[in-house]
């Protein structure tokens, strides 16, 4: 615990490094067509689009096709986004309309 | 009391069942309270505090509605994880692991990690939905439970939209057509820390833990019951190896039957003061007194006299242990191992602190199920005092009694008298649950202590109204009259004392008797040599006059004779001598 702070400075070091070379993969999980889904599907990856420029992986699944998922990924809201990669594993809640908190969420604010 | 109970059994058996749907939680005593269940098809609320046994509550709810009722399940677990669900439900007899590998129930152990999530625009709960419908259709579940729902509102962002999503699930599980148990934790002055009872308006039902005198004691509550009768007292509840169990009020209805058979008290003279034939089969008898009486001695009596008729008898003792008991027995000529070892003696001993109230009742009961005996013996019920209250030592007691009496079992208490009290108060105040009462006393006098015996009550029979002391030796209980005298009655010592001058006395007056009766004899044989000594003086006389009488009439005859032979000489007419002659003679 005492060295907590070095590690986290590694660790941010090293996901920036991550960020600008290896691939990026994200997972959202929506529920069927709706606005909120289709806006959070835009919203990241217009993001995406942005900061990662070709060096991402983005799944878009939809729980009402795979229900089991949402126990096996222990998701409880929709939309949620999770970082898979880099680690350590993020999730971001809602219709990711707040570009903000989504780059905060992801790390991707440096960017 | 009798009124109180006679309203629960209205409230519990309504005259015409036109009540909603229910499903059985299969706890035993839970579905009496709630007169048949939870609400079908819709949503309760199990809330308490920390260790009330929320999460096993409803998970026995959601086992036994698979196991027992054919209602597969699912557990929506919020707090612990799948393993540790199974090993804490493995403690208390139910194989978890194995129901979920047969598909009859669900766990899905939801796990929010705070520190992951962010909030980047509106969301809802939908994936919970397809989760839980997921698993509600995986296995045709009809039962449904959230544990710990809340804890969504300390993991989740925006409370104000977790309020309206879960109003749209319990909406939604109502739809679902299936019956959902919901767990809170209790909040300081709410019924659950957010609220959550707003969202879940049929049915709720409040755990609590108590700690009086270093013994918890769990009880169970239904807060509300929309649409239901329901018990509405606090009950107390047990956690053991076979989950929750209310404690018993099954027949807390005063319609037992009663029998007019008596049983021997073991003691031949007590039962001539009972009435002559002894107790009642199935009535309540209270041995009482101060240390030291014999309350043990005479529960011990009754219980060989038991063994002997063989009957079982299960012997309760808070003080001592079984050993100690059969030894000290063994001192009054009495030998309890016997019975022991035949199977029809059982005693059990535990000290009254080891458990609650309820639990010491819940266990009792148990024993009593296991070996189904005639009698059962507590010694002595006052040691509860110690770790309760006595309003609740006597409601304990009193759901005890009625338990015994309906299944005819013959309950004998003991009870220690605190020292300066009157003897006739019972410390714990259960007077109104006892048929007999037999109250032991020590009066002190002249330097000792004696024992005194006395029937304070015994209904539905002519008992003694007398005091008898009694003494306890190696050949056991010897009831004997107390010396009731000129100076009053008296025990022991001075009763003996009073005999001895009474035994002396009598001596004395006997010697008397005898002396004047040898009086008497005297007199008479001084009476009947007066009188033989006159009868010979009279025989002497009698001879005597009768001689002179002889000798008279013979000189008389000669004189005649004489005179004849003179005149014949004087040849004297024959015609007038003899007149002359008589007159001459004269």
């Amino acid at each position: 615990m005492t060295d907590k702070p070095i590690d986290l400075r590694v660790h941010q070091k090293k996901e920036t490094a991550n960020a600008q070379s290896k691939k990026w993969i994200l997972r959202l999980y929506v529920a069927g067509t709706t606005t909120r889904s289709m806006s959070a599907i835009s919203n990241i990856k217009k993001i995406c689009e942005e900061k990662l420029n070709g060096r991402y992986v983005l799944e878009v699944i939809d729980l009402y096709q795979q229900p089991l998922l949402a126990a096996g990924h222990q998701i409880i809201a929709i939309p949620t986004l999770i970082r898979e990669l880099p680690p350590p594993l993020r999730r971001i809640i809602g219709d990711l309309s707040d570009t903000e908190k989504v780059l905060e969420g992801l790390d991707l604010k440096s960017l | 009391m009798s009124i109180a109970k006679v309203n629960l059994k209205k409230k519990l058996m309504p005259e015409n069942r036109r009540q909603l749907p229910k499903v059985l939680t299969g706890i035993e005593g839970v579905d009496l309270i709630t007169d048949g269940g939870l609400p079908k098809a819709r949503a309760s609320l199990i809330c308490g505090g920390t260790g009330t046994g929320k999460t096993l509550m409803a998970m026995e709810f959601l086992l036994r509605g698979a196991r027992q009722f054919n209602e597969p399940g699912v557990f929506m677990a919020f707090e612990e994880s799948t393993n540790d669900l199974i090993a804490n439900v493995a403690s208390i007899g139910f194989d978890l692991e194995g129901l979920i590998t047969s598909k009859k129930v669900v766990v899905d152990f939801v796990y929010i990690d705070r520190d992951e999530i962010v909030e980047a625009g509106k969301y809802n709960l939908d994936a919970l939905f397809i989760r839980l419908g997921a698993a509600i259709d995986a296995i045709g579940a009809k039962r449904v439970v959230l544990d710990t729902i809340e804890s969504l509102f300390s993991n989740l962002p925006n409370p104000a939209v977790l309020r309206a999503e879960l109003h749209r699930l319990f909406r939604w599980l109502k739809e679902k057509g299936v019956t959902a148990v919901i767990t809170g934790e209790a909040g300081k002055d709410t019924l659950s820390r957010k609220g959550i009872e707003e969202f879940v308006s049929d049915c709720v039902i409040n755990l609590t833990i108590s700690i009086e005198g270093l013994v918890a004691s769990r009880r169970l509550r239904i807060v509300k019951y929309r649409g239901s009768s329901h018990g509405t007292n606090e009950y107390p509840f047990v956690i053991d190896e076979k989950g929750i169990s209310l404690v018993p009020i099954t027949s807390s209805r005063l319609e037992h039957k009663v029998s007019t058979t008596r049983i021997s008290s073991g003691i031949q003279r007590l039962d001539t003061m009972l009435g002559g034939a002894g107790f009642f089969q199935g009535s309540v008898i209270l041995i009482s007194g101060p240390s030291g009486t014999g309350k043990t001695t005479f529960m011990s009596y009754f219980a060989d006299a038991a063994c002997r008729r063989n009957e079982r008898v299960v012997y309760f003792s808070f003080e001592e242990s079984p050993a100690q008991i059969i030894r000290n027995m063994n001192s009054v000529g009495l030998s309890l191992d016997q019975w022991v070892k035949k199977g029809l003696l059982v005693m059990e001993s535990k000290w009254p602190n080891q458990c609650g109230l309820d639990m010491h009742l819940f266990l009792a009961q148990e024993v009593i199920e296991e070996h189904a005996p005639k009698i059962v013996i507590m010694d002595p019920v006052t040691s509860f005092g110690n770790i309760a209250n006595p309003r609740d030592v006597k409601r304990m007691l009193m759901k005890f009694v009625d338990n015994m009496k309906s299944l005819g079992i013959t309950a004998m208490f003991g009870s220690l008298t605190p020292s300066g009290l009157p003897t006739d108060v019972a410390a714990v105040n259960i007077s109104s649950l006892i048929d007999s009462w037999i109250s032991l006393r020590d009066p002190e006098s002249d330097g000792e202590r004696n024992r005194g015996i006395y029937i304070l009550k015994s209904r539905g029979m002519n008992h003694s109204n007398q005091v008898r002391e009694f003494l306890i030796s190696d050949h056991g209980v010897e009831i004997c009259d107390v010396y009731i005298g000129a100076g009053g009655v008296a025990t022991g010592g001075a009763r003996l004392n009073m005999l001895a001058q009474e035994k002396a006395l009598g001596l004395k007056l006997q010697e008397e008797i005898e002396l004047r009766q040898f009086d008497l004899e005297n007199k008479r044989n001084v009476l009947d040599s007066r009188i033989a000594a006159m009868r010979a003086e009279f025989a002497a006389q009698e001879a005597s006059n009768l001689k002179m009488i002889a000798q008279e009439k013979t000189r008389r005859a000669q004189v005649s004779a004489d005179r004849t032979a003179m005149g014949k000489v004087r040849n004297v007419d024959e015609h007038h001598t003899p007149v002359k002659a008589k007159r001459r003679s004269k």
